[in-house]
């Protein structure tokens, strides 16, 4: 299946976005790790804001850059969003709660434990009717996600946001789930090349499972492994113009898709 | 689209285990809703719950999927021989070439609010606690493609109420682009804390049995259970005509998180797709199970959007006064009792609704009716401004 790439964004530790970020996964600069800044999420109208945690905002902030670096009005597209859970923080919150005598969960946090709730805040920030989807695969996430898009493109003839993000889950649910850094990531696919192509993918379903790509530098390689969905780690360093242009990402049961990359 | 055919399909709800069961409730008026005594939970309200009883661990090589949520999976997979008919279809097109998507909105989280119950005194949770293959939302999906040794695509589908629904079109959309040949769609979710207080505090629980449209509904009541169906490009040949997906259409309110855009534009958007999809006009469609939760604001706005697009001449109903509003669920349980409606030629009334409200328009059906609907819609919206319609039809094989 054949995608175009037209806009593309990401937000983790010390790549704050990809105009910044892109030399670093090309391999011409330095990765260097630094705290993530919360992301702002000003497509959000200010009570909506107020009312969300960093998962939602990681989601809008690399779904809003993706699109602007496609020159995309926001509310012009369908909507794939993936990630590994819903909201940890808010998770955390209601089962100390539950546990609790007093079981008095409030409203806003309910609503806010859908796994689908950054694809909610989307539509209330973008306003956009566009169909959207909220999708799990645990640590395979990304592919799931990829592949969702790669066929939306090609049977609904339509263009697709992906928007994939995982954030660290609290204590004590981190250690039965360590997501070790906060990642985002944001691509924006068209079906057929257009003037602000900047990327081509061919993605296959490997009959036989390959060995996943990994990152060459020690760093990138720990945040890789360290969230589920900066298994896109690669493919990002391929579209930033790194060799090799041939990426596997692992799938859910011990498959894998593999991925080939032209940039223009 | 091309239509699909749901070559096998298995239900298990309060209202029954299985088809046979489920057609009979159905035909009884026999709602599975009873007063809540789950867990400990103290709610002035009533539920659909599967009997502890009837929920067997997961099989045994499976052990570490073990949760309620799994339970009722399996508890669904083995009903109406749906396991044996897809481990055919795994022999007949190879295990690679069959996908999965189970919508769920909840997952196996009873797990983790149990466990949070048994933190050590430093806060820890116990050491036998597993969260990936039960409270994370991909266990589902996980645990089925497990039970069936099926290596293609699979996704678990979280739009909270419209997970179920949704699926199919994942599924359609993976067949039509060759991905795979034949899918497992389904929907489970199932009885936890969560939702019961979590819905309690949005105050749209009914201290009785819901009752859809009715002058007096006052909520909804929670329900949990699976619908699992087997989607093929082909009929199996078992009949002359078989019942098919035709449908599919999808939407977002882009309004609010937990309550309905108050015109219902995007529900009508999600229709308007699917009779787009399908290349129906709205006289085409003989019966609609409405999404109809049995809260104030849901059944009014829903009957605005279905007024829109088909004017208020097609029977529908709820079933929801049967099931409860399995949530994720509710998707895959309400596609498969219309498959039943079509299959069997009758359209549900709606159990416990006694007095329609004057104020709603549609033509709404109390008392099941024995009239064979050729093609039905299927409504499922949620949290998050989701929202996603189906049709399914009897299509000659």
């Amino acid at each position: 299946m054949k995608l175009f790439v037209e806009g593309i964004a990401i937000l983790a530790p010390g790549l704050p976005g990809w105009a910044a970020s892109r030399a670093v996964l090309a391999g011409e600069k330095n990765y260097e790790p630094a705290p993530l800044a919360p992301p702002v999420a000003d497509l959000l109208p200010a009570v909506e804001r107020r009312r969300t945690g960093s998962m939602v905002k990681l989601a809008l902030a690399v779904g809003h850059e993706a699109l602007t670096c496609a020159g995309r009005p926001v509310d012009s597209v369908a909507t794939v969003f993936a990630s590994s859970g819903a909201d940890g923080d808010v998770i955390n919150e209601i089962c100390i709660t539950l546990a609790g005598s007093d079981r008095q969960v409030s409203p806003t946090r309910f609503h806010n434990s859908v796994h689908n709730a950054p694809s909610g805040y989307w539509g209330i920030a973008t306003h956009s009717h566009h169909p959207s989807t909220s999708l799990c695969g645990f640590d395979w996430s990304f592919a799931i996600g990829l592949l969702e898009a790669a066929a939306q493109l090609q049977v609904d003839r339509r263009e697709v946001l992906l928007v994939a993000y995982d954030t660290p889950y609290p204590e004590p649910l981190r250690s039965v789930r360590r997501v070790a850094e906060p990642f985002g990531a944001a691509l924006m696919y068209t079906r057929d090349r257009t003037g602000r192509t900047i990327a081509e993918l061919e993605v296959t379903m490997d009959a036989q499972p390959r060995e996943a790509s990994r990152m060459s530098d020690a760093a990138l390689e720990r945040l890789r492994t360290g969230n589920p969905c900066a298994r896109a780690l690669p493919l990002l360093a391929a579209l930033a113009g790194a060799q090799p242009q041939q990426v596997t990402l692992e799938r859910d049961a011990g498959q894998s898709l593999s991925l080939s990359v032209r940039t223009f | 689209m091309q239509p699909l055919f749901l070559n096998r399909y298995a239900i298990a709800s309060s209202t029954g285990i299985g088809l046979e069961p489920t057609v009979l409730a159905l035909g009884e008026m026999r709602s599975g809703l009873a007063a809540c005594a789950f867990e400990t939970v103290r709610l002035d309200t009533f539920v659909g719950q599967i009997a502890d009883a009837l929920l067997a661990p997961v099989r045994a090589d499976l052990a570490e999927f073990d949760c309620r949520n799994n339970r009722i999976a399996q508890l669904c997979m083995q009903q109406d021989a749906f396991d044996q008919s897809v481990m055919a279809a795994r022999e007949q097109y190879g295990p690679s070439r069959i996908g999965v998507f189970v919508g769920t909105s909840t997952s196996g989280i009873l797990e983790t609010e149990l466990a949070y119950r048994r933190r050590d005194a430093a806060g820890a949770l116990p050491a036998d606690f597993r969260y990936a293959t039960t409270h994370n939302t991909y266990s589902v999906a996980w645990f089925v493609q497990s039970y069936f040794g099926l290596t293609g695509p699979s996704m678990a589908i979280s739009t909270a109420c419209s997970s179920s629904a949704k699926a199919f079109g994942n599924a359609a959309r993976m067949i039509a682009a060759g991905l795979c040949d034949a899918a497992v769609v389904g929907g489970v979710d199932s009885l936890c804390l969560t939702t019961l207080y979590g819905f309690g505090s949005l105050g749209l629980l009914s201290p009785v049995g819901c009752r859809p449209f009715d002058a007096d509904r006052d909520g909804i009541s929670i329900g949990e259970g699976a619908g699992m169906v087997l989607l093929e490009k082909k009929a199996d040949g078992r009949t002359a005509d078989s019942i098919a997906l035709l449908g599919v259409g999808e939407s977002s309110d882009a309004y609010h998180m937990s309550t309905p855009h108050p015109e219902g534009l995007g529900a009508r958007m999600a229709m308007e797709q699917a009779l787009m999809s399908a290349g129906l006009r709205p006289g085409d469609v003989d019966y609609i199970n409405l999404h109809g939760t049995g809260t104030r604001s849901n059944d009014a706005t829903e009957d605005k959007a279905v007024c829109a697009v088909f004017g208020n001449d097609t029977p529908c109903s709820s079933t929801k006064g049967w099931t409860g509003h399995t949530l994720g669920a509710c998707g895959a349980i309400d596609a498969i009792i219309c498959a039943l409606a079509i299959e069997r030629g009758f359209m549900p009334g709606s159990v416990n609704t006694r007095t329609l409200d004057p104020a709603l328009a549609l033509r709404y059906l109390i008392d099941n009716r024995s009239q064979p609907p050729g093609i039905v819609m299927s409504n499922a919206f949620g949290f998050g401004g989701t929202n996603c319609s189906l049709l399914l039809g009897r299509v000659q094989a």
